[in-house]
């Protein structure tokens, strides 16, 4: 009998576990905080769960005892209460949310705490760390990374093991930041910033969501954050600091072709390297990209249809829609060869 | 008006300026009803939308007004009328009252609510329903194009301020109305409980008001409360709700602790176990539900010392709300427990509620509230709680006084079968909904991609929700094929308390003479101790009734026609709206109603024919 | 109804005749609650306003405008106006009706007076730059101070009703009732008063 009782949440666990897709599930958590935040859920459940076997074990035992039985007319005893129960399940109650109040007020401060001095290597230890200011936008996100002043659009990319200093605003409405796999959510507010950290130990393609209502495309305002080792980092922010020239003054014909209609119709919003506005994501590394307009399969397909109706796509996003008279099929299918050259992590 | 005419009224006529609790709670329970229809729905349809991955059965525009009027209608719209539809027809019964303590704005309280509802459904056919979620959070409402979100702040206002009335009544009844004996500690737990969520209303529903009075002038008016370049602030709207709306889930969650705590006596046939701790546990729960408001804000950036201050106050909720379960345990404990529908329901709740319970706990764990928070997890524990704890209770609440309030008995079998499906629906619906909320599903999306995991659960999840309404349907059918069931009307249940004196239907005046109470229980202790009929605390004579009145109409009817011309800025309109609101309070208040009188020989002639 | 009032007038008062009958005890009862969901209501808005009160952008700040000679003399006037209508109540419990007529009508006038002032502060401020939609300060102090000066409107068109309908009936348990209320409700906005008096003007002009 006992060993029934232990292997119920256990069992329950794996149920659990079996759930859900590598790199968004909560349940499969990688890295140091969102290992903190499962254990944390792991610890709550246990204790729910013995909670409710106590009381279902009652409740059935109660229901199947007590029923009224064919023929039976009793009138059973009006008992009033009794205080020492009602003592002890005030109490055990108590101890129980103890034991859950107690680590969760230290995991709340630990993850409140982003700061890069680690005190349990050492007196002082800097914490290898960057810093990431992430900026909701309807429907997209933006990344800038103030110490390498570079900003990408989408799409995130960290080093492995490295602490990653998050902070959030708005431009319109809230949104909110969540990367299941990596580390729960915080809001993007307007007019407020605020910050929270991950980390990243393996090399992988992780999923994030925008988790407050923020609009009609609320549902496709999906993000990667794209953890790869800290040499492939930095080669990655040397070159979107400082794009490779197939980039910013591409060679083939069509692709020269395509260059032009992007500067006709594309770069006040949208810039690459340094040159354009920043009403839309930056699309320096866009034929990197895993995903267009944050969530469909970056094909030419898809991305002709994308640019040809955009609001079908994305309803309420600020991008125009461009029909056959603002760009010919030929010049869309220059403007498309020359946005999947936009690569700068191969050469 | 005398008696005579009081009596030859039309029937609509009598039923539009009506001031008799019954007549007003069962208008509460026919509005509630239809609204409650109305948002069930609205969730088949974002149950169809989520059927399959990328399915675009509605628009995601269309979706986020669903989603949106679901919520509300069903919050403001269904449940708390329900409620308020039980409370206003029994609380005075159970007290020993001929009436309530303000028979004028009671009525008036019930057409706010039921105009309000209307009014806030107009959206749907003038250009588009609120879409900003029934949080309307800022900026999001405050910056929503179209007028969908006028008709939410205008109205949940009207409507709300038709709860605070009747908030007010409910305390003032309970107060000064109760008969001669029914101590406070005499209360049925069903009026203790819902003196409590009158409490809260009073002190909760202020905050609403004043929140939606920002969002109306900053849309309609200039405000700049939320703007953010005019130096406003985005996150004083979040408290504002909040505090108004934590305090209304329980609210909604007392009246029907309240009335599992009648049914699970009455058929364990064993008086309440602890009766003393139920109501210190209801107390409590009552003051720490304003306690906890924050907790819905974790991640909204109020830092660690808040986070972890209202982590542990919202778990300490699960303190008092653990005695309550375990004392409805005790109760069945050693009774004698009878397996009718209402007593299904009360039972069905107690697991469903506990797995509500403990998610709660669960979410209140701040530190992994930032995973659970605005998914799935979240939606599957409030629907844990409100459907497993408010909406079981108001199913049982129906099949437990439907005798009483209408005369007949609905019917056993197909009661069971609607009980059946429904818990099973319930269950298939929102359990998968805790895992696909960990599982990266985010709440109040349109849709879902592919490839993520999230497609089974999803269908299961609709096709549970096709269960309930299938089993919704039945009970409806059941309301119209059990009409012949007239016999055993009065007391069909061996009930326990005062209601079941009465003759079913109730007339007018309740009780030809008021009870005098002499314990616990008071119909049982006459039963069982007694010679089975109440004691008269006073003798037979005419009984003074208050005159019904087209006034509250008039007034809930000028506050539509203002909001109209708020909403479209059509300044003659407001006016014109306010005139007759303000002109039939200043009729009100300068007409002395001295009522009428039932006379004696009519009582005794009500009480040979029964 | 004239000769039904005549009745009641010739009966013998209770010594507390607000409380004298089960209506004007809910009456009462009821408004007393009723108040205290008005206290949640003007806490949220003194709440509102502490949170934008800095936010004053580049329009007026309270600093700029608040003087205090103006807002002491409303002060006085409403505080006065809680006094008459205090002996208005002690009127009414010794039966003189006329008594509680004047200092009804004394309460009614400073009122009014009370609003004059008020309507002239927001003009004076409207002038100074401070619009409704200057800034979020502009929008969060007259929605403060405007729902109380809503409320003393609403007071004085209540009192001034009662004072018109009951000119001549005298003293009644139906009509005692009305009248205390409406003296709760006095207090209770000269109330809310004092707190805007000292959250609003001293902490705007101090703070």
């Amino acid at each position: 009998m006992k060993y029934i009782w232990r292997l119920l949440p256990i069992s329950f666990i794996l149920l659990m576990t079996g759930c859900g897709v590598e790199n968004l599930s909560a349940l499969d958590p990688q890295g140091p905080v969102a290992e903190m935040q499962y254990s944390l859920i792991q610890l709550s459940l246990y204790i729910m769960i013995f909670v409710m076997v106590i009381v279902f074990s009652i409740y059935i035992f109660v229901i199947y005892r007590f029923r009224e039985k064919p023929g039976d007319t009793h009138i059973p005893k009006q008992v009033h209460g009794n205080r020492t129960l009602e003592i002890i399940w005030t109490t055990i109650p108590i101890l129980l949310l103890l034991m859950l109040a107690i680590p969760n007020v230290m995991d709340t401060f630990t993850l409140a705490d982003v700061g890069v001095t680690d005190e349990e290597a050492g007196e002082g230890e800097e914490i290898d760390h960057i810093t990431i200011d992430v900026t909701a936008h309807q429907f997209w996100w933006e990344f800038d990374y103030p110490e390498y002043e570079i900003t990408s659009g989408q799409e995130m990319y960290i080093p492995t093991d490295t602490r990653i200093i998050i902070n959030l605003q708005s431009s319109d409405v809230i949104h909110s930041f969540w990367v299941p796999a990596l580390a729960g959510k915080q809001d993007n507010v307007p007019g407020i910033e605020n910050d929270m950290w991950f980390e990243a130990p393996e090399e992988g393609v992780y999923m994030g969501k925008c988790t407050e209502l923020c609009g009609p495309s609320h549902w496709q305002m999906d993000f990667k954050v794209i953890a790869v080792d800290p040499d492939t980092f930095d080669t990655w922010a040397t070159n979107m600091a400082e794009p490779p020239e197939q980039v910013t003054d591409p060679e083939g014909e069509v692709a020269v072709d395509g260059r032009g209609v992007f500067e006709q119709s594309c770069i006040s919003c949208h810039a690459v390297g340094d040159e354009g506005g920043n009403t839309g994501p930056n699309l320096t590394n866009y034929g990197e990209r895993e995903a267009l307009a944050g969530y469909l399969d970056p094909t030419d397909e898809n991305l002709e249809a994308w640019l040809r109706d955009t609001q079908e796509y994305k309803p309420g996003n600020e991008m125009p829609n461009f029909n056959h008279d603002a760009i010919n099929d030929e010049e869309m299918e220059a403007l498309i060869a020359y946005l999947n050259e936009l690569k700068i992590l191969e050469d | 008006m005398s008696y005579e005419k009081a009596q030859s009224k039309n029937v609509i006529w009598d039923w539009l300026t009506t001031v008799d609790h019954k007549k007003i709670g069962i208008m509460y329970l026919a509005g509630g009803a239809f609204f409650f229809a109305l948002g069930g729905l609205e969730a088949i349809l974002m149950r169809i939308q989520l059927m399959f991955p990328e399915f675009s059965f509605v628009q995601a525009q269309t979706f986020n007004e669903l989603l949106t009027m679901h919520g509300t209608t069903m919050i403001f719209l269904a449940a708390m009328p329900l409620l308020f539809g039980f409370m206003n027809f029994i609380i005075p019964l159970q007290i020993g009252a001929r009436d309530v303590a303000f028979p004028f704005l009671n009525a008036l309280g019930f057409w706010l609510f039921l105009f309000g509802g209307l009014l806030l459904n107009v959206s749907w056919f003038v250009g588009g329903a609120p879409d900003a979620g029934w949080t309307a959070y800022v900026p999001l409402s405050s910056e929503s194009p179209g007028h969908g979100l006028d008709y939410y702040v205008l109205g949940l206002q009207v409507g709300g301020l038709g709860t605070l009335i009747g908030g007010i009544n409910f305390l003032v009844t309970i107060i000064n109305m109760r008969a001669p004996g029914m101590s406070m500690m005499r209360m049925p737990l069903f009026t203790w409980s819902s003196f409590v969520a009158s409490m809260l209303i009073l002190f909760a529903f202020p905050a609403l008001t004043i929140g939606l009075l920002l969002l109306m002038l900053e849309r309609l008016f200039g405000g700049t409360f939320f703007a953010v370049d005019f130096g406003g602030n985005v996150i004083i709207w979040q408290h504002l709700f909040w505090i108004f709306g934590h305090p209304e889930v329980y609210i909604l969650i007392l009246p029907a602790f309240g009335i599992f705590s009648e049914i699970l006596p009455t058929f364990a046939k064993k008086r309440l176990f602890g009766y003393s701790a139920m109501v210190f546990a209801t107390l409590i729960i009552g003051f720490l539900g304003f306690m906890v408001w924050a907790h819905h804000m974790f991640t909204v950036g109020m830092g660690p010392v808040a986070n972890a201050i209202f982590a542990v106050a919202t778990m300490a909720i699960a303190v008092p709300t653990g005695i309550k379960i375990f004392n409805w345990l005790l109760t069945l404990w050693g009774g004698r427990i009878q397996f009718t529908t209402a007593n299904l329901f009360a039972l069905g709740f107690i697991p469903s509620f506990v797995m509500g319970g403990v998610t709660g706990v669960m979410l209140a764990t701040s530190a992994a509230n930032y995973q659970f928070h605005d998914t799935y997890f979240v939606v599957a524990h409030f629907h844990y709680v409100i459907i497993g704890g408010v909406v079981l209770g108001l199913f049982g609440g129906a099949f437990y006084w439907w005798p009483k309030m209408f005369g007949y008995r609905l019917n056993e079998t197909l009661g069971k079968w609607f009980f059946w499906l429904f818990l099973t629906g319930f269950h298939l619906t929102f359990f998968v909904q805790h895992f696909l909320g960990l599982m990266g599903m985010q709440r109040r999306v349109a849709s879902y991609l592919g490839g993520q995991g999230l497609e089974s659960m999803n269908f299961i999840s609709t096709m549970g929700a096709f269960l309930m309404t299938i089993a919704f349907i039945l009970f409806l059918i059941n309301i119209f094929v059990s009409t012949n069931n007239k016999e055993n009307a009065a007391d069909p249940w061996d009930g326990r308390t005062l209601e079941w004196t009465t003759p079913s239907p109730v007339p007018e005046y309740n009780f030809a003479q008021t009870p005098l109470v002499r314990d616990l229980d008071a119909y049982w202790y006459e039963k069982y101790e007694g010679d089975g009929k109440m004691k008269a605390a006073e003798p037979l004579g005419d009984i003074h009734m208050p005159n019904g009145t087209i006034l509250p109409v008039l007034i809930s009817l000028g506050l539509i026609i203002a909001s109209f011309g708020f909403i479209y800025m059509v300044i003659p309109l407001i006016i014109a709206g306010l005139g007759v609101t303000f002109g039939s309070m200043f009729v009100r208040s300068i007409k002395e109603d001295h009522g009428y009188h039932i006379p004696v020989e009519e009582i005794k002639r009500d009480k040979e024919e029964g | 109804m004239a000769e039904n009032e005549a009745m009641e007038q010739q009966q013998t008062l209770p010594p507390n005749p607000e409380k004298a009958t089960l209506e004007g005890r809910n009456k009462y009862l009821g408004f007393w609650f009723f108040l205290g969901g008005e206290t949640v209501l003007f806490g949220s808005l003194f709440g509102t306003y502490l949170g934008l009160r800095s936010g004053v952008l580049d329009g007026p700040g309270p600093a700029d405008l608040f003087h205090l000679d103006l807002v002491f003399i409303m002060t006085m006037i409403l505080l006065t106006s809680s006094l008459t209508s205090v002996f208005a109540v002690i009127n009414m419990k010794r039966g003189n009706y006329k008594g509680l007529l004047i200092w009804m009508w004394a309460t009614v006038a400073l009122g009014v007076a009370f609003l004059v002032f008020e309507i002239y502060e927001f003009y004076e401020y409207y002038h100074q730059g401070l619009g409704f939609s200057t800034s979020a300060f502009a929008s969060a102090f007259y929605t403060l101070v405007g729902t109380h000066g809503a409320h003393v409107l609403f007071g004085v068109l209540w009192i001034t009703t009662l004072l018109i309908r009951y000119r001549k009936s005298g003293l009644t348990l139906t009509n005692a009732p009305k009248f205390y209320t409406a003296v709760l409700y006095w207090h209770f906005i000269d109330v809310v008063w004092v707190f805007i008096f000292t959250v609003v003007y001293l902490l705007g002009i101090g703070g």
